[in-house]
């Protein structure tokens, strides 16, 4: 293909290095125009299948482009939730928010279209780095600690990633190629690889990072990371690990999981986060089906995916914007103050609880069916069961405690609370919009899915499915306001697996503060009497050349972290500064040190 | 509008829930009489109202079970994480 080809990922970056000069008075047409011209420059590649911008570096190949019917599905919904989050967002003033929720979604357009893991890699961190800065700038000290632990799991699962492409690449002789990877006989890199693509799928109990940063993250922040980071990992395990079995029960325990905490969650976004972890199951467990219905019905739920949950977690950043809370133990009754907001959110409920015209019916229900066709019985009874807590939760309780229910409201969060600016009402218009558009019209959504003639051959809207669908909801409706006294929000937290990483990242400090600080001070002393300096210089000497090709890269995306970072610090004070300097150091030796062994080996 | 449409419900409060358990009883009779089961996938399926009662028990269960669960310590103090 010699065709001009242009990445969405740079348009997106360069917009936004140019943000913070672009005068006041442009500012907001710029925020609009930039995803815009990303969405339509998706556009333009459809019809245009092929492989793009391919690079040599070094002795590899890196392919930024492959545009196929898989990519193209998830690239077209990735950058339009761009353009309706960035509205969404428009009253933000610090560029910088925009600026890294734009980096954050070329991360993410990066990891769709590459053809490569070496690309990949690139973009996966890129990813990680970037997003984080939308958990930090909500400002709180609760969110600076979130953001860290964040950073950290993501670090861990970049290392299981980067260690399963550097085995396979030299297992297969230097193929650095990313496409199905074999899943009939899985070796070790199939492992690696397939842990760090769960880490962010968010797979238990590799998930507990997700509601602990989504549900601190800045109003806006969060409605970009529901869309992107999970996504991106069910898009990866549908191109490489498709038919992978473990992945059929690994989704359906994600999908319950993400059910029994909703349930006992107070805040409406972390409830609304499980509720992520509940719904990638689903996608998982399609990968794991793995035939062309499955493939087709883990896209398409992807894609509605993303707009019914980023408009819910709109309409609940909608609350917490105006109330300034976003618990239910905090609010109630707030109907009258808030009624836009409410029928927006309540259209995300029906969307995602799969009611018939709302996009989760044409879209869920495709996973099912893949199941109930290979005679999987369990997984489509459960994740049926699964569909009735969905709705349970984000159908009912939701609505129910924010805009129902007892009022909680203090005289401060009733006042307070209204519809939203303008610019946030129109983000969650189109995007309720679109749920609606996408359930009722079935060509809009299936016209894109990656096996046309699977697609076609599906049809949602029988009787026979119709009536399930309206039995299972509307008794789990008379079980929800039956038992609505048991599901009273309860002001508590639930201790979920991050327990481990938060309760033992003490223990961790206790260890290094007394016995490991003393064998460190102990070997310091002999270290400098023995003159092993000498040889350690020697060493790096030996590595300059390495590293010289890597160290490009890395130091970018160093500078460009530390630099923000530092921004981020002087705005909240606090010791940020030194401890995002250590995070940023300690990250990159830890991936220089991968590179450098890879350098080694091969 | 939205406020006012709310309102008009609300302000008939029997009325519409006794509307609303007629859909519920009407949804099991179509089930029972109407929908043709060709499409069903297993053989449960075709116990009159089986979806019905299905999403009632999964209701119930996951609110039960969850709860319970949350009860055994998992759900505690907001600033356990504090100290």
């Amino acid at each position: 293909m010699t065709s001009f080809w242009l990445h969405p990922s740079a348009l997106l970056l360069v917009g936004a290095l140019v943000l913070p000069f672009v005068p006041k008075a442009l500012r907001k047409a710029f925020l609009v125009a930039v995803p815009a011209l990303s969405f339509l420059d998706v556009l333009s590649m459809q019809g245009n299948n092929g492989v793009y911008g391919v690079l040599q570096f070094m002795d590899w190949t890196m392919t930024f482009g492959r545009v196929d019917n898989l990519s193209m599905v998830f690239a077209y919904i990735m950058t339009l939730m761009c353009v309706i989050g960035t509205i969404y967002g428009l009253h933000v003033e610090d560029p910088a928010q925009h600026a890294a929720a734009w980096i954050y979604v070329a991360g993410a357009l990066g990891v769709i279209f590459c053809g490569d893991y070496l690309t990949l890699f690139l973009f996966w961190e890129l990813m990680a780095f970037s997003s984080v800065f939308l958990v930090w700038f909500r400002g709180r000290k609760e969110s600076l600690a979130s953001g860290f632990r964040y950073l950290l799991v993501h670090t861990a699962g970049g290392l299981l990633l980067l260690a399963g492409l550097i085995l396979r690449y030299k297992a297969t002789g230097g193929d650095l190629s990313f496409g199905p990877i074999g899943v009939d006989n899985p070796q070790p890199y199939t492992w690696l690889i397939l842990a760090g693509f769960l880490l962010n799928a968010a797979v238990p109990p590799l998930h507990a990072w997700l509601p602990d940063a989504y549900g601190e993250a800045t109003v806006t922040g969060s409605v970009f990371m529901c869309a992107f980071t999970t996504k991106t990992a069910v898009y990866a395990l549908a191109r490489g690990f498709a038919g992978m079995e473990i992945l059929v029960p690994l989704g359906v325990c994600m999908a319950l999981y993400g059910v029994v905490y909703a349930v006992l969650e107070n805040d409406s976004r972390r409830l609304l986060a499980y509720h992520i972890i509940s719904q990638v199951g689903y996608m998982v467990a399609g990968v794991g089906i793995g035939t062309e219905l499955a493939i087709n019905g883990t896209s398409a739920h992807a894609f509605a995916h993303i707009l019914y949950k980023g408009l819910l977690f709109m309409g609940c950043g909608s609350v917490l914007h105006m109330t300034g809370t976003s618990k239910f133990t905090e609010l109630g009754g707030l109907y009258k103050r808030m009624p836009r907001t409410f029928l927006f959110t309540m259209i995300g409920g029906l969307s995602i609880s799969a009611f018939p015209l709302f996009s989760g019916f044409v879209s869920k229900a495709m996973i099912v069916a893949a199941g109930f066709e290979v005679h999987n019985y369990w997984a489509a009874f459960l994740l049926t069961l699964a569909s009735a807590g969905t709705f349970l939760h984000t159908g009912l309780k939701v609505p129910y405690f924010i805009w129902f229910g007892k009022n909680n409201c203090s005289q401060e969060t009733w006042e307070r609370a209204g519809d939203p600016p303008m610019n946030m009402q129109v983000a969650m218009a189109i995007a309720a919009f679109l749920c609606i558009l996408i359930g009722s019209y079935t060509p809009y959504l299936y016209n894109m899915l990656p096996y046309q003639q699977a697609a076609h051959a599906y049809h949602p809207y029988t009787v026979y499915h119709l009536s399930e669908t309206m039995q299972i909801l509307l008794f789990t409706a008379l079980g929800f306001f039956l038992l609505l006294k048991k599901l009273a929000p309860e002001p508590k937290i639930s201790l979920d697996l991050d327990w481990f990483y938060r309760k033992g990242g003490r223990a961790f400090f206790w260890l290094a503060q007394n016995p490991v600080q003393a064998v460190d001070s102990w070997w310091g002393e002999r270290y400098r009497a023995w003159g092993l300096s000498g040889l350690m210089a020697g060493a790096r000497l030996s590595a300059l050349f390495d590293w010289s090709a890597v160290k490009g890269a890395v130091d970018g995306l160093a500078s460009g972290v530390s630099s923000l970072g530092g921004r981020t610090a002087r705005e909240h004070k606090g010791r940020l500064d030194e401890s995002l300097a250590t995070m940023v150091l300690a990250s990159v030796s830890v991936f220089g040190l991968g590179w450098f062994c890879w350098m080694l080996w091969r | 509008m939205i406020v006012r449409f709310i309102e008009f419900f609300r302000n008939r409060m029997a009325l519409t829930i006794r509307a609303s358990l007629v859909v519920l009883a009407l949804v099991v009779l179509a089930d029972a009489f109407l929908v043709s089961k060709e499409h069903a996938h297993a053989a449960v399926e075709r116990i009159p109202g089986f979806w019905s009662a299905f999403g009632f028990v999964a209701c119930v269960l996951i609110i039960v079970v969850s709860k319970w669960f949350g009860h055994r310590g998992i759900m505690t103090r907001e600033d356990y994480y504090d100290d």
